[in-house]
C-alpha cells in the first residue's frame, strides 16, 4: 500500500507521518472528532457580531453618576462630556436621555448605551400645581423610569412578533440599572426603598454608595449592613438575585458578591501621579484616593462584576427572566382586555392617566419570580 | 474606457421578486464582457434590509459591488455592518450615523472577556446538532455517521421492504473535552425502495416542517422557556448520491429541489471507492451542473469571515464530497487506520487522496457547525415562520397605518372562533329542542289514541251493562209477575179443603197436571214463604232450582 500523498500546500514534518498536517499544526488523531471546535466558531461569530450593553444610572443629582460612568469605561461616555466643549454648566437632566457609543477592545466591539435619568427633585416645575402635588405623592419619580424600561421591552416585543423579522433584533432593553445611594451613613431613605422595590421587579438593580470617600471604613461597614438589612426586610432582590443561582458554584460566587453589596465607589476621570504611576484618583489635601485601589474604595469590584465576569449573566437574566415576565404580563393583558377603556394603547397613556391607573392598580408580584401558570396561546 | 450603465426596474422587498430580479440581472450581465460594479441603492424609507435583498446580494457576491446607501436621516443601527458581511461583501462601506460615536478607551476596561463569558455560558448550556441523512437503503448512511463521530451508534440494518419512507430520529449525548453535544441523527428508512417513488420526499418535508412547527409553537407560547428548549430543527441534510458515475437520479433531483428551501443540503457521493479518479471528476462536474440547471440551492460554506473564508472557498469547489465510511481498523505500514480492505488494496478513510472524508468532517464539524445552526434559525426557520403566520392570516405593518399587533389579530381570530363555537352550540341546542318537541307531539298523539280507545271500551262496557240491566229488569218483572200469580194461587188454595184424598189427589193431580203450574205455585209459595234473599236474577234462578231439587216437596214420580 502506498504512503499517503500529502497535498502540496502542506509541508510534511521531518518525522514522516502518515497523515498530513492540518494548517493549525496538530497531528490528526483519528479518535478526535472536533466537536469542541464549535467553541471557537461561536467566539468568532460573537466577535463578528459585536455586543450590546445598556446601562441606566439612577440617583439624585450631584452624586457623581456621570463621573462613575466615565471611570467605568475609561472614556467620556456621559452626557456631560458629549454635550459639548464650550459648556461649563450643563442643564440638569429633566428627561431620560440615552447616549450610545461604539467601543472596541482587543477586537471585541461593543455598543454601549448609557441612559441618564433625572435626579430627584429635578422634575419639579413649580409652575404647575399638579406637578407639585405629584411630587408630594412621590410617584412621579419612578413612573417615567419604569415607563421607559417597559417601553424598551415593548419595542423588543413588537420586533419579535413581527412577521418579517430582522436578523438581529436591536436590543435596547436595559440590562442593568445602577442605583446611587447618597452617603448619609444612617440608612436608606423611604424614597430609595420604594424606588428600588419597584425597579427590582423589572430590571437588574445594582445599588452603589456614591461618593464613598465621605465615609470612614467603620461608617461604611455599618451603612452597608443597615442597607442590606433593609433590603432584606423589604424583600428587595438586587443583582445577583438569589433565586437565579444556577448551581452550587454559582451560589458560592454570588454569595461572596452579595456580602459586599452595595459597593462603595468613588469615581474620577482625572489622573494623578501616585508612587510613580499615573492612576485615576481624587486629590485632596489629606491624601489621594485611588479609584482602583481596593483598600480605598470598591470600584474595582463593581467594575469586575459588571464587566469582566457577570456581564453575560446580566444580559441573560434580562432577556430570559425580566423580558419574559413582561411578555407574559403583556400577552395576558391582551387576552383579558384590561383597562383600555378609551381604546388607547398603553404606551400612549399620559402621565395623568398612568397615575390614576396606578392608584387603582394592584401591586406587582412581590418577588421577581415567574407568574403562576397561565393558559397558553395554543 | 467605455462606461455602460443599466438600470433595473424597481423592486420591492417581497421574497418572490428576488428570483426574477436575479434572473433578469444575470441575463443582462451576460451581455457585457466584464461588469466592473453593480450599484445597489436603498431608499431612505426602507430601513430594514429585507431578506429578499440579502438573497440578491448573495447572488452577486462574486462581483465587486458598490452599495449606494441613502441614509441621510435614518440610522442603520438596526442592521449594522453585519448584514453586509453576511451578504458576502467585503470592503469598506461608510455609514453615516447620527447617534453613535466611536470612542477610544483610555485604559483597559476589560470587556474583551465577553466572548469568553459567552462561550462559558454556552458550554454549561450544551449544544445540540441535528443531522438528517437522506439516501437509499444500504448506501452507507449509518456507517458514515459512525465514522464521522467515532462512535458506534447502535442501529440495525434497515429492511428493503418498507412500503413507505419513514424517518427514524435518534438522539445521542456526546462529549468531547468540556463540550456536551446533543446529537440527533435522523435516518430515512425505505427511501428509494418503493416502485412508485412519487411521494418519497413527502415524509421528509413533513418531518422538517413539524420540527419548525414545534419551535414556532414554543416561541408563540405565553409562558415559554426557549432557553431550555431541546431544539430539534434539522441543521444539515446530508444527501447521499449513489455512485453510478453518470448523473443524478430523478428521485434525487426532485427530493433535493423540495428540500433546498427548508434545510441546508450538502450532497455527498457515497461509496466513493467504487469510482475511479477520472470518473469521479466527471461525475462531480455533472452533478453540480445538474443541480445548478435545476435551480437547487445547496449549502455554500460561508466566505465572509476572513479566518475561514479561504478554506471554505476552496471546499466549495470540491462539492459534492466523495466519501468512504468505515469503522474497521486495518494495519497499514506501522499504523492502524480506519480503512476498507480489499484484495487489491486498502482504502483509507482519512487519506485525502483516497476520499474526501476529511474535508467533510472538517467542513461539517470543525469549521461550520455554528454557521449551519445559524442559517437554519435565521433563514430557513424565519421563512417557515413567515409563511406560516401569513397563512394564519396575520399581517405585518402597512406602510402608513399602525402596525397590526399580533395579539390583536389573534384576539380577533379567537373571538371569531368562539363565535363560531357558540353558533354551533346554538344550532345543536335548537336541534335538540326540535327533536324534543317532535317526540312530545308523538307521545301526545299516542296518548290521545289511547284515550279514545279507552273511551270506546268504556262505552262498550256501558252498553253491555245497560243490556244486562235491561235483561235483569225483564227478569225481575217476570219474577214479580210470578210472585203475584203465586199469591193469587195461594189465596185460592187457602179455601176449605174437600177431602184429604181429593185434596191430595187434587193436589197431586194439580201437582201432576199442572206440574209446572203447581211447581211454579210451590215455587211461588216457597218464594213467598221464604223471601228469596237473592239480589240478582241468577241467584233467584238458582234458589228456585235448589228448591225444586229439594226432596221435601218433590212430587212423586219425579216429574222434573
Amino acid at each position: 500500500m502506498s504512503e499517503a500523498v500529502v497535498p502540496d500546500a502542506m509541508v510534511p514534518p521531518a518525522v514522516g507521518s502518515l497523515y498530513g498536517e492540518k494548517a493549525g499544526g496538530a497531528i490528526v488523531d483519528f479518535s478526535y472528532v472536533g466537536i469542541d471546535a464549535i467553541l471557537e466558531q461561536m467566539r468568532r461569530k460573537a466577535m463578528k457580531q459585536g455586543f450590546e450593553l445598556n446601562i441606566m444610572v439612577v440617583g439624585q443629582s450631584g452624586l457623581g453618576k456621570s463621573t462613575l460612568m466615565n471611570t467605568l469605561f475609561k472614556s467620556k461616555v456621559s452626557r456631560k462630556s458629549v454635550l459639548g466643549t464650550g459648556q461649563e454648566k450643563i442643564p440638569k437632566t429633566i428627561e431620560i436621555k440615552s447616549i450610545s457609543h461604539d467601543i472596541e477592545e482587543k477586537g471585541v466591539r461593543m455598543k454601549l448605551t448609557v441612559i441618564d435619568t433625572p435626579g430627584f427633585g429635578d422634575q419639579i416645575n413649580n409652575e404647575n400645581w399638579y406637578s407639585i402635588i405629584s411630587v408630594l405623592s412621590c410617584k412621579i419619580f419612578w413612573q417615567p423610569i419604569m415607563k421607559f424600561i417597559n417601553d424598551q421591552y415593548e419595542a423588543y416585543l413588537q420586533e419579535e412578533i413581527n412577521i418579517n423579522r430582522k436578523k438581529r433584533i436591536p436590543d435596547s432593553r436595559i440590562h442593568c440599572c445602577i442605583y446611587f445611594i447618597p452617603p448619609t451613613g444612617h440608612c436608606l431613605r423611604p424614597l430609595d426603598v420604594e424606588f428600588m422595590r419597584r425597579l427590582s421587579k423589572v430590571v437588574n438593580i445594582v445599588p452603589v454608595i456614591a461618593k464613598a470617600d465621605t465615609l470612614t471604613l467603620e461608617e461604611r461597614d455599618f451603612f452597608k449592613k443597615k442597607i442590606r438589612e433593609e433590603l432584606r426586610a423589604n424583600g428587595i432582590d438586587v443583582y445577583p438575585q438569589k433565586e437565579f443561582d444556577e448551581d452550587a458554584e454559582d451560589r458560592m460566587i454570588n454569595e461572596k458578591i452579595r456580602e459586599m453589596i452595595p459597593f462603595a465607589v468613588v469615581g474620577s476621570d482625572q489622573e494623578y501621579q501616585v508612587n510613580g504611576r499615573r492612576l485615576l484618583g481624587r486629590k485632596t489635601k489629606w491624601g489621594t484616593i485611588e479609584v482602583e485601589n481596593i483598600a480605598h474604595c470598591e470600584f474595582a469590584y463593581l467594575r469586575d462584576l459588571l464587566i469582566r465576569t457577570h456581564m453575560q449573566n446580566i444580559k441573560d437574566i434580562t432577556s430570559s427572566i425580566h423580558y419574559e415576565m413582561y411578555r407574559v404580563r403583556r400577552l395576558n393583558e391582551n387576552n383579558t382586555a384590561v383597562a383600555h377603556a378609551n381604546g388607547v394603547p398603553e404606551h400612549h397613556l399620559t402621565a395623568h392617566e398612568i397615575l390614576t391607573h396606578e392608584m387603582q392598580d394592584s401591586d406587582l408580584p412581590s418577588t421577581p419570580s415567574l407568574p403562576p401558570p397561565s393558559p397558553d396561546l395554543t | 474606457m467605455r462606461v455602460c450603465s443599466q438600470t433595473s426596474p424597481a423592486y420591492g422587498a417581497c421574497s418572490s421578486a428576488p428570483d426574477e430580479m436575479v434572473e433578469v440581472i444575470s441575463a443582462t450581465l451576460e451581455g457585457f464582457v466584464s461588469t466592473s460594479a453593480l450599484l445597489f441603492s436603498l431608499s431612505p424609507k426602507d430601513n430594514t434590509f429585507g431578506f429578499g435583498q440579502q438573497a440578491q446580494f448573495a447572488a452577486f457576491s462574486h462581483k465587486p459591488i458598490c452599495v449606494l446607501l441613502m441614509l441621510s436621516d435614518i440610522s442603520l443601527q438596526v442592521c449594522g455592518p453585519s448584514w453586509l458581511s453576511q451578504a458576502g461583501l467585503g470592503g469598506c462601506i461608510h455609514l453615516k450615523n447620527e447617534e453613535k460615536r466611536n470612542l477610544s478607551l483610555g485604559g483597559h476596561v476589560g470587556f474583551d472577556s465577553l466572548p469568553d463569558q459567552l462561550v462559558s455560558k454556552s458550554v454549561t448550556q450544551g449544544f445540540c446538532f441535528n443531522i438528517l441523512c437522506v439516501g437509499e437503503t444500504g448506501i452507507g448512511k449509518s456507517t458514515l455517521m459512525n465514522t464521522l463521530f467515532n462512535t458506534m451508534f447502535e442501529n440495525e440494518e434497515a429492511s428493503h421492504y418498507q412500503n413507505g419512507v419513514y424517518l427514524r430520529p435518534r438522539t445521542y449525548d456526546l462529549q468531547e473535552s468540556n463540550v456536551h453535544l446533543k446529537l440527533t441523527i435522523v435516518d430515512t428508512v425505505g427511501f428509494g425502495d418503493q416502485i412508485n417513488k412519487e411521494d418519497s420526499y413527502k415524509p421528509i418535508v413533513d418531518y422538517i416542517d413539524t420540527q419548525f412547527e414545534n419551535y414556532l409553537q414554543e416561541e408563540l407560547k405565553i409562558k415559554r422557556s426557549l432557553f431550555n428548549y431541546h431544539d430539534t430543527r434539522i441543521h444539515i441534510c446530508l444527501y447521499f448520491i449513489a455512485p453510478t458515475g453518470h448523473s443524478l437520479k430523478s428521485l434525487d433531483l426532485v427530493t433535493m429541489k423540495k428540500l433546498d428551501s427548508k434545510v441546508n443540503i450538502i450532497p455527498i457521493i457515497a461509496k466513493a471507492d467504487t469510482i475511479s479518479k477520472s470518473e469521479l471528476h466527471k461525475f462531480k462536474i455533472k452533478i453540480m451542473s445538474e443541480l445548478v440547471s435545476n435551480g437547487v440551492q445547496i449549502y455554500q460554506f460561508p466566505t465572509d469571515d476572513e479566518a475561514v473564508s479561504e478554506i471554505n472557498a476552496s471546499m466549495n469547489a470540491h462539492l459534492p464530497f466523495a466519501v468512504v465510511g468505515s469503522v474497521e481498523e486495518v494495519k497499514v505500514g506501522n499504523k492502524t487506520v480506519r480503512a476498507r480492505q480489499y484484495p487489491w488494496g486498502v482504502v483509507q478513510v482519512e487519506n485525502e487522496s483516497h476520499c474526501d472524508f476529511v474535508k467533510l468532517r472538517e467542513m461539517l464539524i470543525r469549521v461550520n457547525m455554528e454557521d449551519l445552526r445559524e442559517q437554519t434559525h435565521a433563514r430557513h426557520y424565519e421563512l417557515y415562520r413567515r409563511c406560516k403566520l401569513e397563512e394564519m392570516g396575520f399581517k405585518d405593518t402597512d406602510p402608513d397605518s399602525q402596525p397590526f399587533s399580533l395579539q390583536e389579530t389573534y384576539e380577533a381570530k379567537r373571538k371569531e372562533f368562539l363565535g363560531d363555537l357558540q353558533r354551533k352550540e346554538e344550532e345543536m341546542r335548537q336541534m335538540f329542542v326540535n327533536k324534543v318537541k317532535e317526540t312530545e307531539a308523538e307521545l301526545k298523539e299516542k296518548e290521545r289514541e289511547l284515550h279514545e280507545k279507552f273511551e270506546q271500551l268504556k262505552r262498550m262496557h256501558q252498553d253491555e251493562k245497560r243490556k244486562v240491566e235491561e235483561k235483569r229488569r225483564e227478569l225481575e218483572d217476570e219474577m214479580n209477575a210470578f210472585n203475584r200469580k203465586k199469591v193469587a194461587c195461594e189465596t185460592l188454595s187457602s179455601q176449605p179443603l174437600k177431602k184429604d184424598k181429593d185434596k191430595k189427589k187434587s193436589v197431586k193431580t194439580e201437582n201432576q197436571s199442572g206440574v209446572s203450574a203447581s211447581s211454579s205455585k210451590v215455587m211461588m209459595a216457597k218464594a213467598s214463604v221464604e223471601p228469596l234473599n237473592c239480589q240478582s236474577w241468577w241467584q233467584a234462578i238458582q234458589c228456585c232450582t235448589c228448591l225444586v231439587h229439594n226432596a221435601a216437596w218433590k212430587p212423586e214420580g219425579g216429574v222434573f
